[in-house]
């Protein structure tokens, strides 16, 4: 707490956006949990961007090596961990040199000098000391000699290695930012105290860094002022913090209790989707069976085979992943079993950035397989938002008998906002259906292929059930008995009827809401993760008065039934996407109007700005010129 | 119901045609399944056939019991998914030496390692059939096919080896030919716990006619195979005059019984933890060695499916039987009050998940 009497000033602010930045092993990623924990307790609207580089430990002090954590607090409603960072905190040269460029002109750094020697300018490829010649000049930079100060403060703590000192400063620079932003160390302390509890000294250090870090800032007079970012206004209720891949995990468990099924969660690791594999293996006292295959194939494989034996069973992986699994997809398809299939999408193509974000893969899951082969398709829009298109992933696949696609990524799923604890009680229900022995009776035949009149779904008679044995296999179908058949019309209806299937799925789905107005000059669409960042793009045109409205397509198979409505109610449609375009096609083959594209694929996400100037490039061209 | 009422091989045959090449020797495997199906006092509705591609992958077809014609090699892992959603099942993975060593080859490791209670029964006939005629991973070096036509350069796989390198609990080899054999083989593989492994000599008539021919061949046949018996010296020939014998640095030799005492014969013991003596006689082979024909390896592990259900049971016993409420709780959780005027007073317990 700020002392009275001191001539500090307190700024309250609607929101910041503070970014830390140091070396892969300069526990980065946990200082910016531990700050956002924080945030999130005393009721700041949250939103987080890990950003890490693909290798474990690169060479220390390199460019490749910096790991950063981006963090958005604020008192209104966001939805984006921010275009720009006001704060930076590089705990070395590489750190500061990989951030600065998205830092907001004027905005604060905050250096680790120590670190600023020869060498480690050399390997940040700095050709002079950027604190010594006038390049931050735009910036407010405050120079602290980290390392020492940390040292001065833990190193005489009985037991704690040469190692141990240096590892604790971290915490020294997040006790610093503590203190700017006038926050509690209680959280951050009592989480070290259990985490640490079997190193006695390490908690010490790590308590000891904190605090001097937050002492620094409150007896040296580097910092003119503080700032206050008031509990943002969230709808009443409890509250966690959740990232996407908490947030499919919980989802997958949840879905299997409501319909009093085991889950059976089948992977093969692999970034960014292994977070999900993690997190439901820690939860076998919900009767989660988790497989950990020998690869890819395997995974798709053993969940098919849980599907057919009746549990909830579903997959996890990443693009590269989907190409491995896609034949055995197909076999889900031909099989009709329900499989919830997780790409949490990363940079293309081959192994490409494994821990950067895209959405390139979603033509690869849509058409990426052989001979016609529907699935149904659907798009988290925000780590939270993982929480519900998981359930709803669960039962179109149990009422459609088909495989369902949840197409989140990399951002989602390291992204972590705030999340309202859902009540159990209002959720409704999964209703599963197996056809048991008595069902045939009065002389009607059992038929695996028979299909249900209102879902066109096939009955999924599970082994165990007595008389109703039964083959299914990859080979072409009889309609309704499923025997192998090569027949042409036999083939031609199994096409058509699986086609159909899907389709239907339709009546069954919301319809597309549009925010905003109904009609207008301009229509933004977007799907995944960049719904934050085209939402607030189009509030911000709208206040501006431009006739903008937006649209998210968390359903991309089949589409919602009034999409092509909503579009022709627009003069233009504009998509960002973090690909080349992909959705923009499939809608334009479709629904045969214009599209203009808005591709990135930096393994960033998209920044609201990037949008908001788009809207106005497009709105500002003259009517029936092609965008893009 | 059905485990009520003793149930005979017609039970077991679907209504699909059979469509195997007259004369294959999957039809003898066919039958020996149904004849000792009924036998292993499993119902018919609990019984579950999970097949790769290739020709004797289309067995399930011919089944009347659950069934899964699935992809090339992958059949173990639907096996293992399987076995995770209903570990009641019984299950039998039917394969070739083409799905099952080559493509799958990955899948009849990993399976075999992790102790998965299923059946694996791989038809080889050393060469792949319903593709016409190529070589596959068990063709003995120089077997001239349309893709081999100098003759193929690759070392063959051994199966029993391998099944035993990737820590099979229950391997063992039989025959097409020879039914009874064959059924005793297959009564073991379905009562033992853990993966159970065998390969079943197959003669493709159309594409490598009369590979095994040495060992099924009535003149010759009892000259050249070895049949082992749990507790019993091996001892082999038409006359029942040769056995082997231990020499060197665990070399075997095959002896003459006029030559050595009885007592130097070695004695088959299949329940033997290390898998040094089945290995050993994996490696025996024509034309300097009969082949071994039985049971090479059936110990007692723990099941893969025994193990995850045990950690659930464990999980439950420790932390109770989750209920949703519980679930979404985490570290830190804390309560936005309804005043709206983002008033926090509330912070949640600390959980043990994190």
């Amino acid at each position: 707490m700020a002392e009275p009497g001191k001539p500090v000033q307190i700024k309250v602010v609607d929101d910041v956006v503070i970014r830390f930045a140091g070396d892969s092993g300069d526990g980065m990623q946990l200082t910016g949990t531990q700050f956002t924990n924080t945030a999130a307790i005393i009721g700041n609207d949250i939103s987080t961007l890990p950003d890490y580089p693909a290798e474990i430990r690169a060479p220390a002090g390199t460019l490749a090596g910096v790991s950063g954590f981006q963090v958005h607090l604020a008192s209104a409603d966001i939805h984006t961990p921010g275009d720009e960072p006001h704060v930076l905190i590089a705990m070395n040269p590489a750190a500061l040199k990989a951030s600065l460029r998205n830092l907001a002109p004027g905005g604060t750094i905050i250096v680790n000098t120590d670190e600023f020697t020869r060498g480690n300018l050399r390997k940040a490829e700095y050709e002079s000391n950027p604190l010594e010649d006038d390049s931050l000049q735009n910036y407010m930079v405050h120079t602290v000699p980290i390392t020492t100060l940390n040292r001065n403060a833990v190193e005489d703590i009985e037991g704690l290695f040469a190692k141990g000192i240096n590892r604790s400063r971290n915490f020294f620079a997040l006790g610093l930012t503590f203190w700017m932003y006038d926050r509690s160390l209680d959280n951050t302390i009592a989480w070290i105290e259990k985490k640490f509890q079997k190193r006695p000294e390490i908690v010490e250090a790590n308590r000891r860094a904190l605090q001097a870090g937050y002492n620094y800032g409150n007896t040296t007079r580097t910092f003119q002022i503080r700032y206050r970012v008031k509990p943002a206004h969230l709808p009443p209720g409890i509250y966690r913090k959740i990232t996407g891949s908490e947030a499919i995990a919980l989802g997958m468990v949840t879905a299997s209790e409501l319909a009093d099924k085991p889950l059976v969660y089948c992977s093969y690791p692999i970034t960014p989707a292994s977070d999900i594999l993690h997190n439901l293996a820690s939860l076998k006292h919900f009767d989660v069976r988790t497989f950990q295959a020998e690869d890819e194939i395997a995974a798709m494989g053993a969940a098919i085979g849980a599907a057919f034996g009746g549990a909830f069973a579903a997959t996890g992986t990443s693009g590269p992943g989907v190409a491995l699994k896609s034949e055995a997809i197909n076999l889900a398809v031909a099989l009709e079993l329900p499989v919830v299939i997780v790409d949490v999408q990363r940079g293309g193509p081959s192994t490409g950035l494994p821990t950067k974000v895209e959405q390139s893969d979603l033509l690869q899951v849509m058409y990426g397989r052989n001979g016609e082969s529907p699935v149904v398709v659907l798009a988290p829009s925000t780590p939270s938002d993982c929480f519900d298109i998981t359930i709803e992933a669960f039962r179109l696949a149990v009422r459609g008998m088909s495989p369902v696609f949840v197409l989140a990524d990399g951002y989602l799923a390291n992204s972590a906002e705030p999340w309202a604890l859902p009540d159990p009680e209002s959720m409704e229900p999964i209703a599963v259906k197996h056809p048991k022995p008595e069902d045939f009776q009065n002389g009607s035949k059992f038929l695996p292929y028979g299909r249900d009149p209102e879902t066109m779904g096939r009955p999924w008679a599970i082994p165990g059930t007595p008389q109703l044995e039964h083959r299914v296999g990859g080979l072409g179908k009889q309609p309704g008995t499923g025997n192998v058949s090569h027949m042409p019309e036999d083939h031609q209806q199994m096409v058509a009827e699986r086609a159909a299937k899907v389709a239907s799925l339709v009546d069954v789905i919301p319809d597309l809401k549009v925010i905003g107005e109904d009609t207008g000059d301009l229509l933004v669409i977007g799907w995944g993760s960049t719904y934050g960042a085209i939402l607030q793009a189009v509030q911000r045109a709208q206040r501006d008065g431009k006739r903008v409205s937006a649209a998210h397509l968390r359903y991309l198979n089949p589409f919602p039934g009034n999409l092509g409505d909503v579009m022709a109610r627009f003069d233009r449609i504009l998509v960002p996407e973090m690909n080349m375009g992909q959705l923009a096609m499939l809608l334009q083959a479709r629904y045969l109007q214009e599209i203009n594209s808005l591709p990135k694929v930096q393994g960033q996400p998209f920044k609201i700005s990037e949008i908001r100037n788009k809207i106005d490039e497009i709105l500002s061209q003259g009517l029936g010129t092609v965008g893009d | 119901m059905s485990d009520t009422i003793k149930l005979n091989r017609k039970d077991f045959r679907s209504d699909q045609t059979v469509r195997w090449c007259p004369g294959c020797g999957d039809y003898a495997i066919l039958a020996q399944v149904q004849k000792v199906l009924p036998d292993i006092g499993v119902p018919k509705e609990n019984i579950v056939f999970i097949s790769g591609i290739g020709c004797s992958s289309r067995f399930p077809y011919y089944m009347n019991t659950y069934g899964i014609h699935s992809i090339h090699g992958r059949a173990p892992t639907l096996a293992a998914g399987l076995k995770l959603a209903n570990p009641d099942l019984t299950v039998f993975v039917i394969t070739g030496d083409g799905d099952g060593l080559s493509i799958g080859g990955n899948h009849l490791l990993h399976a075999c390692r992790r102790n998965v209670d299923i059946n694996i029964l791989l038809f080889n006939n050393r060469i792949y059939g319903l593709t016409k005629g190529q070589y596959s991973p068990t063709s003995l070096p120089g077997t001239r096919t349309k893709t081999s036509p100098m003759g193929s350069l690759e070392q063959a796989f051994n199966p029993i080896s391998v099944a035993l390198a990737a820590e099979a609990t229950f391997v063992a080899r039989t025959i097409d030919r020879e039914q009874r054999h064959m059924g005793e083989i297959l009564r073991r593989a379905a009562a033992h716990r853990g993966t159970s492994f065998v390969e079943i000599l197959t003669n493709c008539l159309i594409f490598n006619d009369g590979t095994f021919s040495d060992v099924t061949d009535r003149e010759i046949r009892d000259d050249n195979r070895l049949r082992l018996e749990q507790g019993q010296p091996m001892i082999f020939g038409q006359d029942n005059d040769k056995g082997i014998r231990m020499s060197g640095c665990f070399e075997p030799e095959v002896v003459s019984l006029d030559d050595v005492d009885a007592e130097d014969i070695l004695v088959h013991n299949d329940k033997l933890e290390g898998s040094q003596l089945a290995y050993m006689l994996s490696r025996m082979t024509r034309p300097d060695f009969p082949v071994p024909f039985g049971v090479f390896r059936d110990v007692d592990h723990l099941t893969y499916e025994e193990g995850v259900f045990q950690q659930v049971e464990r999980a439950q016993a420790a932390r109770g039987v989750g209920e949703l409420k519980d679930l979404y709780v985490a570290s830190d959780t804390w309560m936005v009050d309804d005043d709206r005027n983002g008033h926090n007073g509330h912070k949640g317990a600390i959980h043990d998940e994190d």
